[in-house]
This record gives structure tokens, sequence and C-alpha cells, in this order.
């Protein structure tokens, strides 16, 4: 006699009570449609009321406003830029220049709050207090003032380019920003990006080999002489063969300001600075936090096996502690992004600057500028966020769990 | 300031306004028994507290007389500071009923905000202000220059035009407020600052060494500064616009702040008419008879004003020029009130 075997009851219905609040029966249900209802009903009213009020008053509506000339310049643009450009250009060099500040600006705080976190975890008593100071200054006193200071108080008080800090005559520092040769591309510009390229693939694909081969067989290959020569080799075949990828174009004192070369702004130096030391700070504890919920067991684990205290750190605990140094970690990638609309007060010309500033007085759009510069950052915020999950997923993946 | 702005658009979006913007702001400025007039977030001569929280100025000045005009009480306003950015968005929800901020009256503006720009309290125009040690005598000699500016202002545009227009390169640098962009001058970010004239006097006051600083000659722009009201409420309108025009009348007909009473009891026809002892003009504007004698001494007539905020009598030591009578070699000039 066979057994059946029993199917299992259907999971929809309580899938869908769980989904809905939890509650049991139809009155759970029926809670929740009024409440989607009136959300519905509300922000109806809300479009409907604002609509009707702008055009009793008058107030021109609508997006038309993005196709007509800025009529204004902005002192750092990714993309060729001129006053004569429609706004929506001036949106893009806006959210450029925001996503730029945020990206170096996220790649420094990771950096440094990592350090800082080992740091202050080191059995060195110096290094650790040295640490544990700069998280406790850094993460109590307001960003908009550390902003502020990094501007009006240090860089500010470099010399004015007449008396600019030079160094071989090329780099340039003064409170106008640092000025650096330019480089412009040659007729051997290409097969050197190319060479390149070829380079970098082949240093990945050489350095998996070997890792293969240290987990299959134990066998240790020493992988950077040959990476060296690749990297280094490579170009320089290309350069020799098809000419100077690139000439520099020297910047030279004109007038008010440096001619030629290429120029990082003040602002945008005080902004990276004040955003990553910053959220380094919070980061410090994230991944301090993150390392000790490994239990110690594992590090002594390792050391027992001969590694030494890098290494442990590396290899064992560390991959340990991302899985819950992650989710804070986004959120504060998150805060500085957001954090990066502070840039108005030391005028480096964010989305925040020139869109939602600039632009916003210059057409009195309120509603429809403020619209898209929330769903902009709405957009960056999940992106952001969507990037980090998958990180996490593949390194709870690669874990088995 | 983005918080501000943000609020007020919701409140904008929320259909706060629809009250405010009816026909009623006079009513509802009786009822609140306060006056709510925007302002700048400081601006020596035009609007800027004192240590005891007074607020003083020609745009102040305004304000004060249609408080006047309306409680016999100069004092009863609020008095909302505003960036350049945030004022506009202010003015629509209704946080405010006027906005008395030295803004230029352009044509875009008049239109495409929802709101009106009842007169020219000021004439004005943009210049150039530099350190003296820069040896530079015209602002066509600023080519490769920095230049701070306050955003959100139609200097912003005016300078892109200028630069342009001369085949001069620029860099320049935006900030949110004015007292940032000064800062940011004086650290000697940038060779130049550049504003309305009048500003560019008003901010040297705040330097360090203001003798060390000079205002370029040439004036780039016309820069008509003028309050405003929203859309929608004409009675408001002619009431603020004829504010002005008292205050400019009375200077006319020779009327201050000491002789008022004195002039009031004259027999010239057009001076009875003016203090109410002939005739309703007052009435006509939906206030009472005596409401231009009321403006003229809270803060007396636009000449004194004048003097008294940017003029001799003050540390900005402007001279009167463009604004001027008419009948004196300026283009002040109030219609008959009659």
């Amino acid at each position: 006699m066979a057994i059946e075997p029993r199917k299992p009851p259907s999971q929809l219905l309580p899938k869908l009570q769980r989904a809905l609040g939890g509650r049991a029966g139809w009155s759970g249900f029926v809670l929740q449609l009024l409440f989607v209802a009136a959300l519905a009903w509300i922000s109806y009213e809300i479009v409907a009321n604002a609509r009707a009020n702008l055009q009793a008053q008058r107030i021109t509506a609508g997006f038309g406003f993005l196709a007509n000339n800025a009529g204004f310049d902005v002192s750092q643009s990714l993309i060729p830029y001129s006053g004569s450009d429609p706004y929506t250009r001036v949106f893009f060099v806006g959210l450029l220049n925001t996503l730029l500040v945020s990206a170096i600006g996220i790649f420094f705080a990771t950096l440094i709050g990592f350090l800082v976190a080992l740091g202050r975890l080191s059995p060195n008593w110096l290094l650790s207090r040295i640490s544990g100071g700069y998280v406790e200054l850094i993460r109590n006193l307001p960003l908009l003032f550390q902003i502020l200071f990094w501007y009006l108080a240090v860089l500010a008080a470099l010399p004015n380019p007449r008396q600019s800090i030079s160094i071989f005559d090329s780099f340039f520092l003064s409170n106008r920003g640092l000025v650096i040769p330019k480089p412009i591309g040659q007729p051997g510009f290409e097969p050197f990006v190319f060479a390149l390229l070829i380079a970098i693939v082949a240093t990945i694909a050489l350095w998996r080999y070997a890792r293969r081969q240290l987990f299959q067989s134990g066998k240790f290959i020493k992988v950077w002489p040959y990476a060296l020569g690749l990297l280094i080799g490579l170009p320089l075949l290309s350069a020799l063969i098809f000419g100077a990828p690139v000439s520099f174009e020297i910047p030279a004192l004109k007038g008010f300001n440096f001619a030629g070369g290429s120029r990082v702004i003040p602002e945008f130096v005080a902004l990276t600075l004040a955003l990553s030391t910053y959220t380094a700070a919070f980061i410090a504890e994230i991944v301090r936090a993150g390392i000790l919920s490994v239990h110690k067991g594992q590090m002594e684990a390792g050391s027992s096996l001969g590694l030494q205290r890098g290494s442990v750190l590396r290899l064992i605990v560390i991959p340990q502690a991302m899985r819950v140094i992650l989710p804070p970690l986004t959120n504060q990638y998150l805060n500085l992004t957001k954090n990066s609309s502070l840039a108005v007060a030391i005028g480096y010309p964010d989305l925040v600057s020139v869109f939602a500033g600039t632009t916003l007085s210059q057409t009195g759009q309120a509603i429809e500028i403020i619209g898209i510069t929330m769903g902009v950052y709405l957009l960056i915020s999940l992106v952001t966020s969507a990037i980090m999950s998958f990180y996490g997923w593949r390194i709870s993946r690669s874990m088995g769990g | 300031m983005k918080r501000v702005s943000l609020v007020v658009t919701l409140a904008l979006a929320a259909g706060l306004s629809a009250e405010a913007a009816s026909a009623q702001t006079l009513k509802t400025v009786k009822d609140r028994g306060m006056l709510s007039c925007g302002v700048s977030q400081g601006l020596p001569g035009f609007s800027t507290p004192d240590d005891k929280g007074n607020w003083t100025g020609l745009d102040v000045d305004i304000c004060r007389a249609i408080a006047a005009a309306i409680f016999n009480d100069a004092t009863k306003i609020k008095f909302v500071p505003l960036s350049a950015k945030d004022r506009f968005t202010a003015l629509q929800s209704g946080e405010i009923d006027v906005l008395s901020r030295n803004t230029t009256w352009t044509l875009s503006r008049d239109t495409s905000l929802g709101a009106n720009f009842t007169g020219v309290t000021y004439y004005d125009g943009q210049g150039f202000l530099v350190k003296k040690s820069l040896k530079v005598n015209s602002a066509l000699e600023l080519n490769s220059a920095s230049v701070c500016v306050q955003t959100g202002t139609t200097t912003e545009q005016n300078l892109a035009d200028y630069f342009k227009g001369n085949n001069m390169k620029y860099e320049v640098i935006a900030f949110g407020t004015a007292d940032e962009t000064v800062k940011a001058y004086e650290s000697g970010r940038c060779d130049v600052f550049t504003s309305d004239v009048s500003q560019l006097y008003a901010e040297r006051l705040k330097l360090a060494t203001p003798a060390d600083h000079v205002v370029l000659p040439e004036v780039i722009s016309k820069e008509p500064l003028g309050p405003m009201v929203r859309h929608g409420d004409d009675q408001w309108f002619d009431i603020v616009k004829w504010t002005l025009y008292a205050m400019v009348g009375a200077e006319e007909l020779g009327m201050t702040q000491k002789n008022v009473d004195e002039v009031a009891k004259s027999d010239k026809p057009e001076v009875k008419r003016a203090v109410g002892t002939d005739g309703n003009l007052g009435e006509q504007l939906g206030l009472t008879k005596d409401w231009l004698v009321r403006i003229v001494k809270a803060v007396g007539n636009y000449g004194e004003s004048f003097e008294r905020n940017v003029g001799s009598g003050s540390k900005l030591g402007i001279a009167r020029g463009l604004n001027q009578l008419w009948s004196k070699g300026g283009i002040q000039y109030a219609p008959p009130i009659r």
C-alpha cells in the first residue's frame, strides 16, 4: 500500500494575510484597502489642489522651462557646458558633480574608516588612542562646521595664485585650488589604452590561475613580478612603437589665474575632505563593531595555524565581519551622498546648488524642481542600496549561507 | 535653506495657500493684527536688524509704511528674513504678505512667478568690487578673474552676459547667502565680488578694512529694485504700490516727518487731497483718510528714508543719483495723488 504524500496546505492565503499586516480574516484586508484608498485620495487631492492654486495665481507650471537657456556659468563641470545651454544640461552638470564628490568621498571614507577601526583595535596603545580620539572628535562636531573649517580655515589660508606653491613649475597649489598639467591625447593614445587593458585582463587571469593552483594543489606562485612586467611592459612597448600617448599642457600664470592645465577647485577638495573624514569616523565604529562581533576563537584559531595578525584579519575575521558591517555601512554611504548637498554653503556646484538653487530661483518653479531633485536623490540612494545588497548577497553566498 | 524651501514647497503643494491667494490680503493682515514682510537676511541700508533686533533700512521702511497705513502702528510687523533663492516661494505660499527685499524687476519674474512688482524703491545697477592692491581700474581688465556671486540673483546671468559679450574668460563661484559670498571674497578665493552697486557699498562695510576695496566705475546692468505682491488681489497690489507713491508724493509736496502736521494744515488743494481733509482717497484704497499722514509720520518721505538708510545720513553714503526726484534730475516720480 503506497502511502500518498500529503499535499502541503496552500500557502497563498496565510502569505497574503502576512503581507497585509498579519491580521486574521477579512477585517484586516478591508482595513488595509481603506488605508490605501485614503492615501491615494490624499495624494490626488494634493496634486489637484496644487494645480488649481498654481493656475489661479498664474504661476507657470510644467516642465517646459527645462528647454530654456540657463544663462549662467558653473565653476566645475565634467561635461562641456556654457551659459547658452538649456537647464537640462545644468541638471546633468549638477548631478555629475554630486556623483563625483559622493563616489570619491565614499572611497576615502571607507579607506580611512577601515584603517582607523584597525588602528583602534590594535594592541599598540598609542595608535589605538589616536584612532579613538579621531573618532570621538570628528563624529561629535557638526558636518557643516567641518566643511566650513576646511574651506575657510585651511584651504583659504593657502597663498594667492601669484605666490602659489609650485612643484617642478608644473604643479601649483594656491587658494584657487591645485593646478596640474593637463594630459592631451596624441595619436599613440588609443594603442596605449588598448595595451593597458590587455595587461589588466592578463593580470587578473594570471591571479585567478595562481589562486586556483594554491587552493587545489597548494602550489604557491609568485604573481606580482609577472603582473608588474605586464602592466608596465605592454604599455611601454605600445608607447615605443606608436609614440607617446599623451603630451602635457603645462599651466602658467596669466592675468589673475592660471591658464592651461587642469584644476581641482578648493570647494571640491574641502567638501571631499570634510565628507570623507566625517563619514570615516562612523564607518570606523561600524567596522570595529563588526570585527568584535566575530568570536575571538576565530582569531586564536587563525594564530594557532601560524598566520600573522594581518593575515588572520584579512582572511578570517573581516570576511565574517562583513556580514555585520554591510547594512550600516550602506547607511553611511547614503548619508554621505545626501550630506553632499551641504555643498551650497561653500559654493561647490552640486545638484542642490545649481539646480534646486540657481535654476529654482531663476524659474520660480519650486514644485517641479524640488520634485525632480528629491526623485534623483531617491534614485541614487536606491541604486547604492541595490549595489550593496548585491555585494552582501555575494558574500553570504561565498560563505555558504 | 534647502529645508525652508522644501517646507514652503510642500505647503504650496498642499494648498495651504488657498486662503492667502484669494483677494483678501488686507482682511487677513487686519485679522492677524500684523503684517508679514519678507526682507533680506541682513543687507545694511536695505534691511538689517540692529543689536536689539529692530529692523531698519529702505526696504524695511516700505514694510513699516504699509503697517502704519493699515494699523497706524509701524511696529506691527513680522519680518521674515529670506535668502535670494527662497524669497519667491515664500511669497507664493502666502508665508509673507509682501516681499520687500532688494529684488530686481524683470519681465520673467513679473509674469511667471504668480506675483507682481508694485514699483521701484531703488534704481540700482550691477557693479564689481575688487581689492585695490590688484590695481584694476576697469571691469574690462578682469579677464581670467575668479568672481564670487550670490546664487539665485539676476547678477549671475548679467555676469555671464557681460563676460561673454566682452570676450573675457572668468570663473564663477556661487554661494547661497550674501555673507558666505563676501567671506569667500575676503578670504581671497575670488578676485572680484559682483552684485548690485548699492549692495557692494553695503557689504564693503562688513569687510575688515573697507578702504582696501574699491567699486569699479562700470555699471553693467539695470537693476530696478522693488516690492512684490501675489497675483489675484488688486486691492492689496494698489495699497503696496501707493504706499511707495505716498512717500515719493510727500517729498514732492515738501512734507517731512517733522513738519507733516504743519503742512497738513495748508490750504493747497493737492495737500488737502493727500492728507485727507478733502475727499476720501485713502478710503478708496481700503485704508483711512489720513493714510498718507500716518505713513509720513512713521517713516518720513522717500528722500528722508533714502538719506537715513543709504544716503548721507548713513554709513553707506550713496548719492541720490537716479533716485532723486524727477524734478531734481532723478527719475523717482509719483503719479498724481488725486
